[in-house]
């Protein structure tokens, strides 16, 4: 059963760790490493791992990169110093050239300029000493998937000349200290993304590196998985490693002791992300929307010049404001009373944001060019479920994927299908747009079947993959007549849609390129574009902002607001917990069994506890799982 | 609305045929070089040969038989070996394929009217050259003889004598070229339309997009239609193609209904549609379909009589070929294209070609809907 | 698990050099790929044994009774005699009928090769003066043509010395032919098929399939991994030459057991050079899949030019069906650079003349030339950076 390895740890790490205090966490997690595998850490401190730590940092001098055919650098000449001891987060949107940075810092690629100095090396003309105290984990792990975890270790030791009876120790260490021990027999192409990324993470681990280079480890993994990981990289660092950990998540970012903040190639910031946070004092606030719609308040919100950046956050529309801009004037411009405008605690997130120039205005979203769903003659009964599971269970052999799970969607709607890789969300996913036949129960959209009648109910159905699944080789605006022409458009009525598209993603300079050489933003600007060409009245999206920038998901996120608006319903499942403050309800699922629903403050409300009197997303999200086992263990 | 949608696909599935270069390549290159080599490569005639000669008689009748030979077009040189052992060695070392060998007595034998014999050795390895270079040798030979009989003629036998009256009908000149290009028509199209049908199934299906397809209002004829329309461009427009260099650069008469061919070509197209759709359905990705189409093509392209004639395999195996498009296909080009035949002696082929279609496009369709729901 | 420090310049030192223990991991890895790969098992095992048995029995060049009609228009003794010495020939298996027309049909069909056509007044002309037998072959199939042409004539002398016997009169001094076939005394075809068959098994194992596997590493992100730790590049090469070396010879050996068990073709070389030759040709045939693979980094692709690289070359040019003396100038120029070509000479010669050194010599060194190229291709095209 994937998953039961994870939760055992992630139940472990979800006790210990506290995520409101930022600037304590490496420290206080270190702690509580060392008090969950003793073992490990004082072997290694008595081994005197940084006894040469004078030079085990990584220290840039001008580096820079080129490649042939782009007009600006992927990586601009860089003056850094990174220092061994804690974890540096490696930040920026896509294509600001972190993947590129971190590969000529393992002398995978040679730099056209500058020269990188790891540990005292110089990667390309050194690579083969530099290889001696290197751990590198590239963005897929690099696992043989065809391989058992047992031998991926093995591999990845003997490469690393790790043998004998060290062998045989680092072997133990490390699964214990993964939590595979279970799994040494089953192959990785089997585990679960958590699990895989693990396994990744201690391959890296192998012949004791000094300096651990990770790009993007926590990409499609789930919040408890990412946590656990993140737990045993911050051991790592309190042992005195050179830790490099490169990610989109600002939330993993904003736990490191240092960032180093990148936009296409050029370095933005570099220090500790709290200072970066505090500069943000007294600028981010809650909004009470009262009676009125937290979309509507958020895109009005948007609208205002004072107003840099925000976000739904469950009931609430989080604000940014504007360097020097007075909250009284806001709330004056937005037509709320003062004391709806309630201060919150700056997140590195509104930082970062604040530094790339504030999120995207509310003006340009999609929703205005959509008319609106007329509730009246596209359904008899305004309170029918648009959506709706009954009973839905899928098997595949003995196992169950998906286990009588119910629920409802109205019309004009959010709901988010929340839960661990593996719990079975996908699944369920799949059935509800009519991929995959249940075993039992319906799958209703509109009140039909689609697996009985799918031509007509399909018409009003958008749908966006987890992978942007685009015609890769065809171009942009290939696409976009592709994709209008299948739901029948024709003429200029096609031509008027394939125009708004262009306008309102911006895609007039690239209409002639091809939608694979697309950087990953524009990719998934333009499956939505594609998903909504025929103003389809219910949309599903699979993981939609899956790897992009937090600038792009907040676009996104207004294009979809502003549809919901209009009556649109959406069904959606992510990873990413702002994303589920997005949705008017949550579904979590796990095990196959869908183990709570409701709002997200609700769950949130939930989940409180003594220790999280005032519990994040992803603290209710682990919290919930946590009591679901605990009362599965009981029985 | 339904022509809507079955235009845009098609319109897509060729657009990213064509768009990406290495596409290109790979559905014009093949041609190509196919076109431009294999009709001089594929070749079971025997030209150029080197014979070798081991002449122990010396005497008039060996020695005009060996510049006979020479003067065969068959045979570029007759090599003189001078004693056995070097007439082994030349055997041995494949320096002539075969060796002619006139005994002491051949002319003494043949001027005393008694008949002579003349051993020919030959090299076993390339069994089927040297099986066709002694048809040769021995129709020089037997053209001598004649000659000599008439030569001798006396007062001759009294009554008329009969004669071989020798046509060869659909190929005057059993010109090898003749039999490959309508043979190249089939092959040819059957790569083009099987990476288009299997191999772009299993890439939407690895890119996603074919989860996108599944969703949209289209039915599963839809996407197989925009599938297999596209696959009969291509298959169409690469035999017109080598049809046309047989016509013009080969110069080959095409004696049939043109009408007929192209029928012939769509359901043949139909056949291997099904052929491909069936692979794409049980691969789930690019390199399994790939392996897929391999080991389909492979033995069917071996077996359609284009290297050896169906008729010599044993029973069973041509049994087996019965379900092999690829055999049926190439006889009907052979048959229109060279024999003119018509639509009554075509549809000995057609038949089982129409069988095929039914049962792989009916098992896709089947398995399609049952992978999908 | 970072127990032991790495600072010690003499152990660095001694990482850079060659590590056996490194290659035979790789190996291993690569090993248990192959083995957990259907897609690998297939080309390995089974390809082999499909083609073995296609080649086998499904190319055929002994064409032992051709299918010829004979149009008796002329219903005389005479005729009939005629017919008679048809329907005895072992070559040919006769369809007699009196309808020209149905006849044609039928060949054009391909069902009759051939028809023989005695006229109305066969018997009459005979006796007056020149009586033709009409020979009509379908020219579609021209090797076969040629048979029929040769059978035919055949039984048209048999009848002719029968009319010359029955007459009483002596026949005219024959010159006779006494085929011999060295080397393959009964001339079977397939003598010659099977060795050139594996030729064309090793290529289809040697190149198709690791034109896939370093594609594979670079398209699943593992490349990146393995670069990043202490791997030489002559590990790295020898890692994917060894396994698959050992697969091809895996694939030589269900060959040869299947030509010797099943298809009682002989086997009069010597098993030690057997081995080396087809070291070589492997040599060529995973050398060229390597370069293939290395220098297109995609799958798709790779499998694409291997097949055209190397699988059609060794069909149609090795000249293990078709005589590479046939072929004209410019194409017989092209086949000299088709390694296949040399193993196809050496294998047959192997198979069914024995050791013959001179010949085996030059191929071979033929064969080691262009292994050193397309290896050396390889290890040129490969770099242990990603740009």
């Amino acid at each position: 059963m994937p998953g039961q390895g994870e939760q055992r740890n992630g139940k472990t790490a979800g006790e210990s760790l506290p995520c409101t205090a930022p600037e304590n966490t490496d420290k206080a997690l270190a702690a509580q490493e060392k008090s969950r595998a003793g073992g490990i850490t004082s072997a290694r401190a008595s081994a005197g791992t940084v006894a040469d730590g004078g030079n085990l940092d990584i220290v840039l001098s001008g580096l820079s990169k080129r490649f042939k055919g782009l007009d600006h650098p992927a990586v601009a000449p860089l003056e850094l110093k990174l220092h061994a001891g804690a974890v540096t987060g490696l930040v920026g949107p896509d294509g600001a050239g972190k993947t590129t940075l971190l590969r000529m810092l393992a002398g995978l690629l040679a730099p056209s300029a500058g020269q990188a100095r790891v540990a005292g090396l110089d990667p390309v003309a050194e690579g083969r000493a530099l290889r001696a105290v290197l751990g590198y984990m590239p963005q897929r792990f690099g696992l043989y998937e065809d391989l058992s975890v047992q031998e991926n270790l093995t591999l990845y030791a003997s490469l690393r000349g790790v043998e004998g009876k060290e062998r045989q120790a680092s072997f133990a260490t490390l699964l214990r200290f993964t939590g595979l021990e279970p799994f040494t027999g089953r192959l990785a192409g089997k585990l679960s993304g958590g699990m895989k990324q693990k396994l990744g993470l201690a391959c890296a681990l192998l012949g004791s590196p000094r300096v651990l280079l990770l790009d993007e480890p926590g990409v499609g993994v789930d919040p408890i998985s990412r946590r656990e990981l993140w737990a045993m990289v911050h051991a790592l660092a309190g042992e005195g490693l050179l830790i490099v950990w490169s990610t989109s998540y600002l939330d993993e970012a904003e736990q490191c002791r240092e960032v180093v903040l990148l936009r296409e190639g050029a370095l933005l910031y570099a220090g500790p992300p709290g200072n970066l946070t505090r500069s943000m004092a007294g600028r981010s606030f809650l909004a009470d929307p009262g009676e009125r719609s937290k979309r509507a308040l958020l895109r009005q919100a948007l609208g205002a010049p004072e107003v840099g950046d925000g976000i739904i956050q469950g009931g609430f529309a989080r604000l940014i404001l504007r360097k020097d801009a007075a909250p009284e004037a806001v709330a004056r411009a937005l037509n709320l009373p003062a004391k709806a405008l309630r201060p919150a605690e700056p997140r590195f997130e509104d930082a970062f944001i604040d530094l790339l120039g504030g999120g995207p205005s509310g003006g340009e979203a999609l929703g205005g060019e959509v008319p609106a769903v007329s509730v009246a003659s596209r359904q008899g009964k305004e309170s029918a479920p648009v959506i709706e599971a009954r009973e839905l269970t899928r098997t595949f052999g003995s196992f169950t994927a998906t286990d009588r799970v119910s629920f409802a969607v109205g019309r004009g709607e959010i709901f988010g299908l929340l839960g661990p890789n593996g719990a079975g969300k996908s699944t369920t996913f799949k059935m509800m747009c009519g991929l995959l036949k249940p075993s039992s129960g319906q799958a209703l959209v509109l009140g039909r079947d689609l697996q009985r009648e799918p031509a007509a109910a399909r018409r009003r159905l958008g749908y966006m993959a987890q992978k942007f699944s685009l015609y890769e080789g065809l171009s942009v605006k290939q696409n976009l007549r592709f994709f209008s022409g299948i739901y029948g458009l024709s003429g200029r009525e096609r031509e008027k849609r394939i125009q708004e598209m262009t306008a309102t993603f911006g895609f007039a300079p690239m209409l002639g390129q091809a939608a694979g050489e697309l950087p990953l933003g524009f990719k998934q600007r333009l499956a939505l574009a594609c998903a909504l060409m025929h103003r389809p009245d219910i949309l599903f999206l699979d993981e939609p902002t899956s790897g992009v920038d937090p600038l792009t998901r907040r676009e996104f996120w207004l294009h979809i607001n502003s549809m919901v608006e209009k009556g649109v319903t959406v069904m959606v499942t992510t990873h990413f917990m702002d994303e589920a403050e997005y949705c008017d309800r949550i579904g979590l699922v796990y095990h196959g069994r869908l183990i709570a629903a409701g709002p997200p403050d609700s769950l949130k409300a939930e989940a409180r506890a003594e220790q999280t009197p005032n519990p994040s997303m992803e603290e209710a999200f682990i919290s919930l799982i946590e009591r679901y086992d605990a009362a599965r263990g009981e029985n | 609305m339904m022509l809507q949608s079955l235009t845009t696909l098609i319109i897509k599935e060729l657009l990213s045929l064509l768009r990406d270069r290495q596409s290109r390549m790979i559905i014009i290159v093949p041609v190509l070089v196919q076109v431009l080599v294999f009709p001089f490569a594929a070749t079971l005639e025997v030209s150029n040969a080197v014979i070798g000669v081991f002449d122990e008689d010396g005497g008039r009748h060996a020695v005009e038989l060996t510049q006979r030979l020479a003067a065969a077009e068959s045979f570029s040189r007759v090599l003189p070996l001078y004693n056995g052992p070097a007439a082994a060695a030349a055997l041995n070392n494949q320096d002539v394929l075969l060796v002619a060998r006139f005994s002491p007595q051949f002319s003494g034998n043949l001027d005393a009217g008694r008949a002579a014999v003349a051993q020919v050795l030959l090299d076993g390895r390339r069994s089927n050259a040297a099986q066709v270079a002694l048809n040769y040798l021995r129709s020089i030979v037997e053209t001598y003889a004649g000659e000599m009989a008439n030569m001798a003629g006396g007062p001759g036998l009294p009554r008329g004598e009969s004669e071989l009256e020798i046509r060869n009908w659909y190929n005057p000149n059993l010109d090898s070229t003749w039999f490959v290009l309508p043979s190249l028509i089939a092959l040819i199209t059957t790569v083009g339309v099987l990476i288009v049908t299997a191999l772009s199934v299993a890439r939407e299906r690895e890119q996603g997009t074919l989860e996108q397809l599944l969703v949209s209002p289209l039915t599963t004829w839809q996407i197989f239609m925009g599938k297999a329309v596209p696959a009969m461009l291509i298959a169409t427009g690469q035999g017109s193609l080598v049809l046309l260099a047989g016509v013009l650069a080969y110069g080959i008469p095409f004696s049939g209904s043109l009408l007929l061919f192209y029928c012939a070509i769509v359901l043949y197209g139909l056949s291997l549609i099904g052929v491909g759709l069936l692979i794409s359905v049980l691969c789930s990705t690019q390199q399994q379909a790939f392996i897929g189409v391999f080991l389909f093509m492979m033995p069917a392209i071996l077996l359609s009589g284009y290297i050896s004639p169906v008729e010599n395999m044993p029973g069973w195996l041509q049994g087996l070929t019965m379900a092999n498009p690829i055999r049926h296909f190439t006889e009907i080009t052979k048959q229109i294209y060279l024999k003119g035949a018509g639509f009554s002696v075509v549809w000995q082929s057609i038949r089982p070609l129409l069988l095929i279609i039914v049962g792989t496009i009916g098992a896709a369709y089947a398995m399609f809907r049952r992978k999908v729901s | 698990m970072l127990a032991r420090p790495r600072s010690d310049p003499a152990l660095r030192d001694r990482e850079k050099a060659f590590s056996l223990k490194r290659l035979a991991a790789l190996c291993r890895k690569e090993g248990l790929q192959i083995i957990r790969d259907p897609a690998s098992l297939l080309i390995a095992f089974v390809i082999p044994v499909v083609l073995m048995v296609i080649f086998g029995y499904g190319i055929n060049f002994d064409s032992v009774a051709l299918r010829v009609g004979l149009v008796l228009e002329d219903e005389s003794p005479t005729a009939r005699r005629f017919a008679a010495a048809f329907q005895a020939s072992p070559f040919i298996e006769a369809t007699v009928g009196t309808d020209r027309q149905a006849m044609v049909a039928l060949m054009q069909a391909g069902k009759l090769r051939g028809i023989v056509v005695l006229p109305v007044n066969f018997s009459r002309a005979l006796i007056t003066g020149k009586a033709p037998i009409q020979v009509l072959t379908d020219g579609s199939e021209p090797n076969t043509a040629n048979f029929v042409q040769a059978y035919v004539n055949g039984v048209w002398q048999v009848w002719r010395q029968n009319q010359d016997q029955d007459a009483g009169a002596s026949p005219p001094p024959t010159i006779g032919l006494e085929p011999r076939y060295w080397f393959n005394q009964a001339a079977v075809s397939r003598n010659f098929i099977v060795p050139g068959a594996i030729t064309i098994i090793i290529t289809v194992v040697g190149a198709v399939l690791t034109s896939l596997v370093v594609a594979r590493e670079w398209e699943r992100g593992t490349m990146e991994a393995l670069l990043a730790t202490r791997v030489t590049k002559a590990e790295l090469l020898l890692s994917k030459l060894i396994p698959y070396y050992l697969l091809g010879l895996f694939a030589l050996l269900v060959c040869m057991i299947m030509s010797g068990g099943l298809f009682m073709v002989p086997f009069r070389g010597s098993y030690a050079m057997l081995w080396g030759v087809s070291t070589l040709f492997l040599a060529n045939a995973l050398g060229m899949g390597l370069a293939i693979s290395t220098l297109t980094r995609n799958q798709f692709n790779a499998a694409q030019i291997a097949l055209n690289a190397a699988f059609l070359p060794a069909v149609m040019l090795s000249g293990f069906v078709f005589e590479i003396d046939s072929m004209p100038a410019v194409v017989r120029a092209i086949t000299y650079i088709i390694p296949a070509r040399y193993y196809v000479k050496t294998m047959q010669t192997l198979f069914l003349a024995g050791p013959a050194p001179s010949i085996l010599l030059a191929n071979a060194l033929f064969l080691l030339g262009s292994a050193v190229l397309f290896l050396g291709l390889t290890a040129a095209a490969t770099r242990l950076r990603l740009d």
